[in-house]
């Protein structure tokens, strides 16, 4: 019998890592692994995919080598350091069984084998073992559990279970019309709850475009042989109507994994409790209830490879008595806090902003951890500006010490709202996803705490009570802003308490023309379009942003609502009580007057609309028909900044095609053909930098940013899994890659060298590409030219002026001052 | 407190100026106050012994004209140098259309009004032409964007191929019940489907030739001989081809707008390196052989 100081189970990242920790330590060791190669899960990864090194920012601390790369690149790097330093592996070794404790542990094989250890660290993750199909005839060996390579498979009638991501992935992948699959995807549900957004769709494109289909609240009955003799298989399915036979060459069932649980409790191993996500009860040091085992890995929570490789060199050192190890982490916050002017050690900082910072109040300290890594401390002295009024940005400060300044009138800067310690500034940008509203000075010398957006929505999706504390905090300070001045401070406070938030989605209408009620709406996000129904028809009067506010017309008309007020896209308003507002106002006649000149242009535009209803010309028809279809067919009313062509002055050039690709590494950004027009109006394909970009929405390594323009960008860290392209809603992202360098302007233009200015065609690039050697497809999209002293080639380069660059608040924007 | 924030309100929609009317004429403007004072130092300018190239306002006209023809012609590389910096191409065209308009006063006054038959003034006539060309483009360029924009529908060219190939394949499908007869003739509708006019063939007569056209008339025609249960098929195939004439000579007007925004081009752009060279042997030989 085998007797080792450690033993591992599971050879993945953290069983590896943990592995190659104890061979360099001299430890001796086993690593007790199923299959015939290491980390199985990884192996079994579909080709080629691309594996991410997150979170970014945290160092990795093991023997093994893990940079992100291809699933192959990773494989081969971990079988030659494994090999380099010697670490002990044992293949086939299929664990049925552990007991004893710290000190005398035994393991038992499948084989009849057992191995004796002092101690065992378990790292078997949760995808050991997949939930297998359980039906008459699934033991053909034409099922299968796993997909490495979906080009492997062509001409064949293809069915898949299950409606998670890993099949949904695996359907796209064989679905590709080149290889003449017959794909169909059968899903038990309605629905696909459990699959990414992104996916989803993409499956339902997939459809459209008559690449697969798929049934839902189907299932598999059985499989049998059919047809006409030969070796034909039908499946036989349970669907909405009734059974159905389909022809089968593969199926592919990805029905998800169960972890171990019932091994793992085997051993003596508590539970944090009965549900299916519960983890095993763990020390800091990863020590199980039965001392001496130790779990670490997915199966302790942790699904990132990095943290599960950390975990792994971490818990041999806490084995061999290293009671000192910091977490990896420490050195980064250290420096984090080095030019702070108190000494306080790493833990300290972070429960002192915790406690200080008022909506951080309920995050944990691992979080607290992983949000400072990407966050950004400032140091600022009395009078530095913090922030500029129409900076972009749309990350939050929080006040650890020292105060800041708002200047809230842009004419004087001098009036100024003071925000003290503990408080936290900027989440007017972060959640209308517009421009600073107001300039920021430190009023004293100030320590400041800068999370960035995704941190930001992370914390808030992920630890509630920051949500509902930035929540009040932006609904105080847009209430504030508003109504500050006009108000005293109770009734600023009772209109708080009975604020509610209420999301709506595009097309909603909040306020009803003809109406009564005094309620007041504040639009917290996306915008709002004020209509009017005159002579039968619906007519657009005004196009409001996030920041604004509407409904307060009714107090001067007796409560009736005087026109119709819809969302014009996904937006959240805030519904104040208009009777505290009439309460107020019929108290104090001075503050009636008040908040009269105050709304008095929007009066004289309604009353001007009013008196001259009956004749209004199809000018106005033209006016609201133009406007409806831009903001709500083109999405401009999320838009910050589009391209829009003027198609009487459109001689079709393409010279903005052929610009955008000069000045982008040879691939245009924007298609100028496609798209809609209205009206002499054209909405070409290309990027408008939304307000809350869709393409931020799951953007795996962190790539897409909001530059200091207002662009939207994509950085080098694109790693080419195309989510963005799946969550655009207008389809101006592309995946492709770099074209060969061309030859210059004047070489094509004197002697006919290269395929000459705008996007070189598929020829010229087959010809001049050495073999194998195309580059990556990355994500493409417009940046505005950014870094480009002239702005926007494809504007600049327009012959005529029918190209223009537009920012919706601006063309359907006219401060009415005494115009209307 | 900023009031304009919370009083935002519709004005009218997107107003793009074009190049005809870039910064409010400014470069017709200028191309006017030029003109004007050349004519009126043409005028007072009593040069000896009679208005000529020669003279020393000959020279600074031509040499202002010479200089302005290489800049004019620099329109072609600037337009397809996408460099940094603050210009726009839409000053460029403005300055480019009446500048080069202006040249029609300026090299005519250059030549005093003498002409005869030589490199002077055929470098003269080249110029003329070439300006008398960019006219038609300017024409071309401010009437035929519109019917363009009427005439796709929002369809781009692509879009447009596309159904046509959708089409033909319901035409074939459409047309196994047919007689052999017809069968041909659908065929051929099929597979001679030449969607570009000719250089000066006409959008209809390209129409009228078409074998789409033909297909649909003799179809139609036998549809309403045809035997009841014949014409039912018979029917349902004219009316694809119908539509198929129809989206070609929506697809035929678009190809032959972009043409007509092109063709004056071909005229423009040699005749412009023409120009140079003769501008060029006129200038040398002026100085050289006089």
């Amino acid at each position: 019998m085998e007797s080792v100081k450690i033993a591992i189970v599971g050879s993945g990242p953290a069983g590896l890592s943990a592995a190659g920790r104890a061979a360099a330590r001299g430890l001796s060791h086993i690593l007790l692994e199923k299959a015939p190669h290491l980390s199985d899960t990884i192996y079994k990864y579909q080709r080629g995919k691309y594996i991410m090194a997150t979170p970014d920012q945290l160092p990795i601390r093991s023997d093994i080598e893990f940079k992100a790369g291809s699933r192959e690149s990773i494989i081969s790097r971990w079988d030659q350091d494994a090999a380099r330093l010697k670490v002990n592996v044992k293949h086939g070794a299929d664990v049925t069984a552990i007991s004893g404790s710290r000190g005398a542990f035994t393991i038992s094989l499948a084989n009849g084998e057992t191995i004796r250890s002092e101690y065992i660290v378990l790292a078997v993750g949760v995808q050991g073992n997949p939930n297998k199909l359980r039906n008459p005839g699934a033991d053909q060996p034409f099922v299968q559990y796993q997909l490495d390579d979906p080009r492997e498979y062509y001409d064949e009638n293809i069915i898949i279970i299950g409606g998670g991501d890993a099949a949904i992935e695996n359907a796209l992948g064989v679905a590709n019309p080149d290889q003449g699959n017959i794909v169909t995807l059968l899903q038990r549900t309605d629905g696909f709850p459990r699959a990414k957004d992104a996916n989803v769709q993409a499956l339902f494109k997939a459809r459209d475009d008559g690449r697969l289909d798929f049934l839902t609240e189907s299932s598999l009955i059985r499989v049998e042989r059919g047809g006409s003799g030969e070796s034909l298989w039908v499946a036989i399915v349970d669907t909405k109507d009734g059974e159905a036979r389909l022809p089968c060459d593969r199926i592919i069932a990805r029905l998800g994994a169960a972890p171990p649980r019932k091994f793992v409790e085997a051993a003596g191993v508590e539970f944090t409790g009965p549900d299916r996500e519960a983890f095993p009860v763990l020390t800091p040091q990863y020590e199980t209830t039965v001392p001496g085992l130790y779990v670490i890995g997915a199966l302790a929570g942790f699904p990132l490879i990095k943290h599960c490789m950390n975990q792994g060199h971490d818990v041999i050192e806490f084995i061999s008595g290293n009671r000192d190890l910091l977490p990896p982490d420490t050195p980064l916050l250290e420096a984090l806090f080095e030019l702070a002017p108190v000494r306080r050690s790493v833990d300290e900082w972070l429960e002192y902003i915790r406690s200080s910072v008022d909506v951080l109040n309920d995050v944990s300290a691992l979080q607290m951890r992983e949000f400072l890594l990407g966050s950004t401390i400032h140091y600022k002295k009395r009078g530095d500006i913090v922030v500029s009024r129409n900076d972009t940005g749309s990350s939050i400060f929080a006040i650890i010490d020292g105060s800041v300044a708002v200047e809230v009138d842009p004419q004087n800067p001098r009036i100024t709202v003071p925000i003290k310690k503990g408080n936290i500034f900027g989440e007017l940008g972060l959640i209308s996803g517009r421009r600073r509203t107001a300039t920021v000075r430190a009023a004293e010398p100030a320590m400041l705490l800068e999370i960035p957006r995704n941190a930001t929505l992370k914390l808030m999706a992920s630890v509630p009570g920051v949500k509902r504390r930035m929540d009040r905090i932006s609904m105080e300070r847009q209430v504030g802003q508003i109504f500050g001045q006009l108000m005293p401070r109770r009734a600023i406070e009772e209109i708080l308490d009975a604020a509610e938030i209420i999301p709506l989605k595009g097309g909603d209408a909040f306020i009803q023309e003809g109406e009564r009620s005094t309620d007041i709406f504040i639009i917290r996000s996306g915008s709002v379009v004020v209509e009017k129904r005159i002579g039968g028809k619906d007519v657009f009067l005004s196009y409001v942003l996030a920041g604004n506010y509407v409904g307060e017309m009714s107090l001067f008309y007796d409560g009736l609502r005087t026109a119709t007020v819809r969302a014009a896209i996904k937006s959240e308003v805030v519904r104040l009580p208009g009777v505290i507002f009439e309460r107020f106002l019929e108290q104090n006649p001075d503050l009636y007057r008040e908040v009269e000149r105050l709304v008095s242009s929007r009066r004289k535009l309604n009353d001007y609309v009013e008196a001259k209803r009956e004749s209004f010309s199809s000018v106005v028809d033209m006016h609201t028909s133009i406007a409806r279809f831009l903001l709500e067919e083109e999405g401009l009313s999320e838009a910050t900044d589009a391209l829009v062509i003027d198609e009487t002055l459109c001689i079709g050039c393409d010279n903005c095609e052929k610009a955008c690709a000069d000045i982008h590494e040879g691939i245009s950004r924007l298609d100028r053909e496609a798209g809609n027009s209205y009206a002499y109006i054209h909405v070409p394909t290309s990027c408008r930098h939304c307000e809350h970009p869709h393409c931020m929405t799951d953007c795996p390594p962190d790539a897409i940013h909001r530059g200091p323009d207002g662009e939207v960008f994509i950085d080098e860290k694109c790693i080419g899994c195309g989510n963005c392209q799946r969550y655009c809603p207008y389809g101006v992202i592309q995946m492709a890659s770099v074209p060969p360098e061309k030859p210059g302007l004047l070489s094509w233009m004197f002697f006919g060298a290269g395929p000459g200015p705008g996007e070189p065609n598929k020829d010229w690039i087959a010809k001049s590409r050495k073999k194998e050697s195309e580059p990556p497809k990355l994500a493409v999209k417009c940046d505005m030219c950014s870094g480009l002293k002239g702005g926007p080639a494809c504007v600049r380069a327009c012959p005529t002026g029918a190209a223009k660059r537009i920012s919706p608040d601006e063309y359907l924007s006219l401060a009415t001052d005494g115009k209307a | 407190m900023a009031r304009n924030d919370h009083m935002r309100t519709s004005g009218l929609p997107i107003s793009h100026e074009g190049f005809l009317g870039h910064k409010r004429y400014r470069y017709l403007k200028i191309a006017i106050i030029v003109s004007i004072i050349a004519i009126i130092a043409y005028v007072i300018s009593d040069v000896k012994p009679r208005p000529n190239g020669g003279t020393w306002y000959g020279y600074i006209l031509g040499t202002i004209s010479a200089l302005l023809i290489v800049w004019l012609m620099m329109l072609g590389i600037r337009k397809r140098a996408m460099t940094s910096g603050h210009w726009s191409l839409k000053a460029w065209t403005s300055a480019h259309v009446y500048l080069g308009a202006s040249l029609l006063v300026l090299a005519t006054l250059h030549t005093g009004f003498q002409f005869g038959i030589n490199i002077h003034t055929l470098a003269y006539a080249l110029m003329v032409i070439v300006i008398l060309s960019g006219l038609v483009g300017i024409y071309y360029y401010a009437t035929v964007p519109r019917k363009m924009s009427d005439n796709r529908a929002h369809r781009s060219q692509k879009d447009m191929l596309d159904a046509i190939r959708a089409l033909n394949n319901e035409l074939r499908e459409a047309a196994q019940p047919l007689d052999q007869k017809y069968l041909k003739d659908v065929t051929s509708a099929i597979r001679q489907t030449k969607i570009k006019p000719g250089l000066f063939s006409s959008v209809d007569s390209a129409q009228r030739q078409c074998a789409t056209t033909r297909a649909a008339r003799r179809l139609r025609r036998a549809a309403s001989k045809a035997e009841p249960e014949m014409r039912r098929p018979l029917e349902a195939v004219t009316a694809i081809l119908e539509r198929k004439a129809a989206l070609l000579l929506r697809t035929r007007r678009h190809i032959h707008s972009k043409k007509l925004l092109q063709l004056w081009l071909y005229i423009h752009v040699p005749i412009s390196f023409a120009l140079l060279a003769a501008l060029a042997a006129h200038i040398v030989s002026v100085f050289f052989y006089w």
